[in-house]
């Protein structure tokens, strides 16, 4: 691995812990142990946007209203990690990635390692083409969270835990 | 203002710090602590403000040309776009679009434009259930309350107090205590009330040209649920909030939440491109999968103008459109810091900028409310983001007020005091504070009879019921024998021909009338250090009328003070001032007052007093000739506001670390004495409120028996007052002859 990229790979991470945003490497090979000692049922997901990965199939990959909201824990994919921030950006999709990445107490991003970047406007450049087409993400960084109760609470409205999952190689081109 | 207005005013402001001081002053205080470490983590944040400006800059320029972009691109992706005139329009269509919807009810996440759009009431008229979904404005909703921060709008409320509402109102079965437990009431309430909501209206931070992109900046996730679980999205934008390109978005996104609650970044910054491609969550049909659905979403800007396109025309309050709502300039306000927005704020928007915005989209009359509560300490400059000038606005806002104010019925008692350049209507007391040069003159030729007359009880009690000057003030005493008559008959001690260098030092009206002594020591340094120094007959700098709004007269003063000093600097000689604000006037209004030119000559030929005895140390002086810190005291140093603004407090503290000073520095954004701003009858209780927290600072065991030092005369006299410990100017520690402890 490149040193500069190995940097910022540890960026991200040191990143992520500061917001107690816990981070797990895993392979293509080790991706559904990784999932399964992560969640607690019942789980819910919408396709990942990964070639070498896929859900498993113990996880509902077709969620509806009522799934999502007995849901506990959620599996979306992320498009980018911004190293500087933690940040994980969630693309919105027609199968409902973004309420998917919403409304359960643990959220688990899936990020190919490969597509954490440096820093904000690197991350904004690519994003800004996309947009141009029409598509809408959302800059995550850590769990939902309000001060206006009167001391920091997690969880307001979305995710009161975030996990990020860190494909490390093999997770191939988009499909 | 009349003597029952004064009162009033004084009495409101009591009952604000009263009741709701505690909890501005700890959330307030943490936002700006958090905004100076987390701007710290940047590389460059001078150069990311500069880029956050210009883009500001740019899209206001060309805004007409952007708002068709716009039009264009979100029609383009199946939305709709109205521009609405102002907000009953913007009301009109709002109302057209949840009776097209049959909606029996609307959520919304936190907006102030909505606010600005008072846009609940009218829903709520046609029978629409309104729901606030950010929890600070829902606690606000059922409260009944109005914000009392553009940010966090609930800051004025304790968790006890918000506590003590949800019990009384909805009666749990298990009160609830902890934030964690309201927060998850809160949570359980709202979720319901989101999942049959039949409209989502939002706001939006930015709005790209290029995409019809929106980005809004959240943390709790509400405006997620808002804008993707109905199936109309309604976003309500000032037309300011469009910028050109996806890619002007990335500096203010690193910039917005540092500069707000001084989050590196808030936890979601949604970028959404209505109408989105996420279904629509409804628990209608609970069974049918997101991915079998085949919504056909409804999706509205609407772009208000109310006053925005009148705002682009006006070249004072054009800056005001740059704001993007971050709230540093509300959190780093010593004033606001104390009372919140419910005494700083107008009919919607609260903190420094509001003047801006309330003048311009409410009226004149709605920002003179709160508009005195800008001291001008100029503290908010480098917090803001996009770095506009905001003293400055409320400065000229403020000259408008006064010109349009009534008669003052106690005219003719400063009739003589008063030879300004403003209109008649201008308040008296603003206009006696703007001429204190004039008041100092005479104060000083008179006494020391002017000064056993001003400390008279009958006296001090008329000063207070006809020009508000509170009497529990103690007021400056003048000197019978000014610095520049001093001099004249002492003569300078090192003469021009042996000199290394020539100072033209500048007689600012309180060293020169008042505190003359620290006028002597500051001669008696440089000479010291082997400088010839004039004093030449320059008057007042322009600072008083300026503080008073009144530009007319700050402007001929800056141009008779420019005039005194011009042969000076072409002579090569430096101008080194003693009183930072007056400093601060040369190097930031002068600006606005003088030729691009005067102002560039005099601001690089012109030095605080310890900055130039930084330079002068630096350059080989010996050092030697000063007082030491061995044989000097330990110091409570207060740098000025205006001075830190400029960045020129840290001359000062070198050289007491050089010189061996055991020197602990206050860090609090203002004493909160602001030039006449204690004195004012209405804002005495507040100057004392906010000078509090630098008493506090200054009794603690660490300082309580070192020598109060300040660097400005209203915080000298201000500390005096807090403290019953005199306070001195550094020059008066630094001088050779100083026996100070």
């Amino acid at each position: 691995m490149d040193t500069e990229i190995g940097m910022v790979h540890r960026r991200f991470e040191h990143s992520l812990a500061d917001l107690d945003v816990g981070v797990t490497r895993s392979t293509p090979d080790t991706f559904a142990s990784t999932l399964r000692e992560l969640v607690s049922k019942p789980v819910v997901g919408t396709t990942l946007p990964f070639a070498a990965v896929s859900l498993p199939d113990w996880i509902d990959s077709d969620p509806s209203p009522a799934t999502l909201q007995a849901a506990t824990t959620s599996v979306t994919g992320a498009s980018l990690g911004i190293a500087d921030y933690g940040s994980v950006v969630l693309p919105s999709t027609a199968d409902g990635s973004e309420q998917v990445s919403l409304f359960a107490d643990l959220h688990i991003a899936v990020l190919r390692a490969s597509d954490i970047v440096s820093d904000m406007p690197t991350a904004i450049d690519r994003l800004g083409p996309q947009f141009r087409d029409g598509d809408s993400a959302i800059i995550a960084t850590g769990p939902s969270a309000t001060a206006d109760m009167g001391s920091l609470v997690r969880g307001a409205h979305g995710p009161k835990d975030v996990h990020v999952v860190l494909l490390e190689d093999g997770g191939g081109t988009d499909e | 203002m009349s003597k029952t207005d004064r009162a009033g005013k004084a009495d409101r402001i009591r009952w604000l710090l009263d009741t709701e001081g505690d909890a501005v002053e700890a959330n307030t205080l943490g936002f700006n602590q958090g905004r100076y470490d987390s701007v710290a983590d940047l590389d460059d944040y001078e150069a990311l403000k500069g880029e956050a400006r210009a883009i500001k800059e740019d899209a206001i320029e060309r805004l007409p040309a952007l708002i068709d972009e716009v039009r264009a691109t979100v029609e383009a992706n199946g939305g709709t776009v109205y521009l609405a005139d102002d907000a009953a329009d913007a009301n009109r269509y709002i109302r057209e679009v949840a009776a097209e919807a049959e909606a029996d009810r609307l959520v919304k996440s936190k907006s102030m434009t909505s606010e600005e759009l008072e846009v609940n009431e009218a829903l709520e008229g046609d029978g629409v259930d309104v729901v606030e979904t950010d929890l600070g404005e829902w606690v606000l909703q059922v409260a009944d309350e109005a914000p009392s921060h553009i940010v966090a709008p609930a800051i004025h409320k304790s968790r006890e107090e918000i506590a003590h509402l949800f019990n009384s109102q909805f009666d749990p079965d298990e009160p609830l205590e902890t934030a964690e437990e309201l927060t998850m009431f809160a949570r359980e309430q709202l979720g319901e009330l989101i999942a049959d909501a039949d409209v989502g209206m939002t706001g939006a931070n930015f709005i790209t040209a290029d995409s019809g992109t929106i980005m809004l900046v959240t943390s709790e996730g509400n405006a997620r649920k808002t804008a993707v679980v109905p199936d109309t999205h309604v976003a309500v934008a000032g037309v300011e909030k469009i910028v050109p390109t996806v890619e002007d978005l990335a500096p203010f996104i690193e910039l917005i939440g540092r500069s707000g609650t001084g989050q590196d970044i808030t936890s979601y910054i949604s970028l959404l491109t209505p109408p989105v491609d996420s279904p629509v969550v409804d628990f209608d049909e609970p069974d049918v999968a997101f991915a079998d659905r085949d919504d056909d979403r409804d999706f509205h800007l609407v772009l208000i103008d109310n006053g925005r396109m009148a705002m682009r025309e006006d070249d004072q309050l054009r800056e005001t459109l740059y704001c993007i709502r971050c709230s540093a300039c509300a959190n780093s306000c010593a004033n606001f810091q104390s009372v919140g927005g419910h005494a700083f704020g107008g009919e919607t928007y609260s903190g420094g900028i509001a003047t801006g915005w309330e003048a311009g989209v409410h009226g004149q009359e709605s920002a003179a409310e709160f508009n005195d509560l800008c001291t001008g300490c100029s503290r908010c400059v480098n917090a803001c983001p996009v770095e506009i000038d905001i003293p400055w606005i409320n400065t000229v806002v403020r000259d408008r007020v006064n010109r349009d104010g009534e008669d003052g019925q106690f005219e003719f008692l400063v009739e003589g005091l008063t030879p300004d350049a403003e209109a008649g209507g201008i308040d008296i007391q603003k206009r006696l504070f703007g001429n204190y040069e004039t008041l100092a003159k005479l104060g000083s030729a008179t006494a020391p009879v002017s000064n056993w007359l001003a400390g008279l009880d009958p006296v001090r009690s008329l000063m207070e019921r006809t020009v508000g000057v509170d009497s529990r003030r103690e007021l400056p005493e003048f000197e019978r024998e000014t610095l520049r008559d001093w001099y004249d008959d002492r003569g300078p001690q090192v003469a021009a021909t042996d000199a290394d260098r020539e100072v033209v030092l500048y007689p600012d009206t309180y060293t020169n009338y008042v505190d003359v002594d620290r006028g002597k020591a500051a001669v008696t340094v440089l000479e010291a250090l082997d400088v010839h120094v004039r004093i030449p007959d320059v008057g007042e700098s322009g600072r008083a009328p300026l503080s008073q709004g009144m530009i007319a007269t700050a402007d001929t003063q800056a141009s008779r003070v420019y005039a005194g000093l011009a042969e000076h600097i072409d002579a090569d000689r430096d101008v080194v001032v003693i009183e930072p604000s007056d400093l601060a006037m040369f190097h930031r209004e002068y600006e606005k007052l003088l030729p691009e030119q005067s102002f560039e000559r005099l601001r690089e030929g012109s030095y605080e007093i310890l900055e130039y005895v930084y330079g002068l140390l630096a350059n080989g002086a010996d050092a030697e000739r000063l007082r030491s810190g061995a044989n000097g005291p330990a110091i409570a140093y207060h740098s000025h506001c205006q001075q830190r603004t400029l960045g020129l407090d840290r001359y000062t503290t070198a050289v007491f670390d050089d010189l061996g000073y055991d020197v602990v520095e206050s860090d609090v954004e203002c004493c909160g004495m602001a030039g006449s701003f204690g004195y004012k009858q209405e804002y005495y209780e507040l100057s004392m409120d906010v000078g509090d927290r630098l008493a506090t600072q200054f009794t603690e065991p660490e300082t309580r028996d070192r020598l109060v030092v300040a660097s400005g005369t209203s915080c000298e006299d201000q500390l005096g007052d807090l403290l019953d410990r005199e306070a001195i100017h550094p020059i008066e520690v630094l001088d050779p002859r100083s026996q100070r402890r």
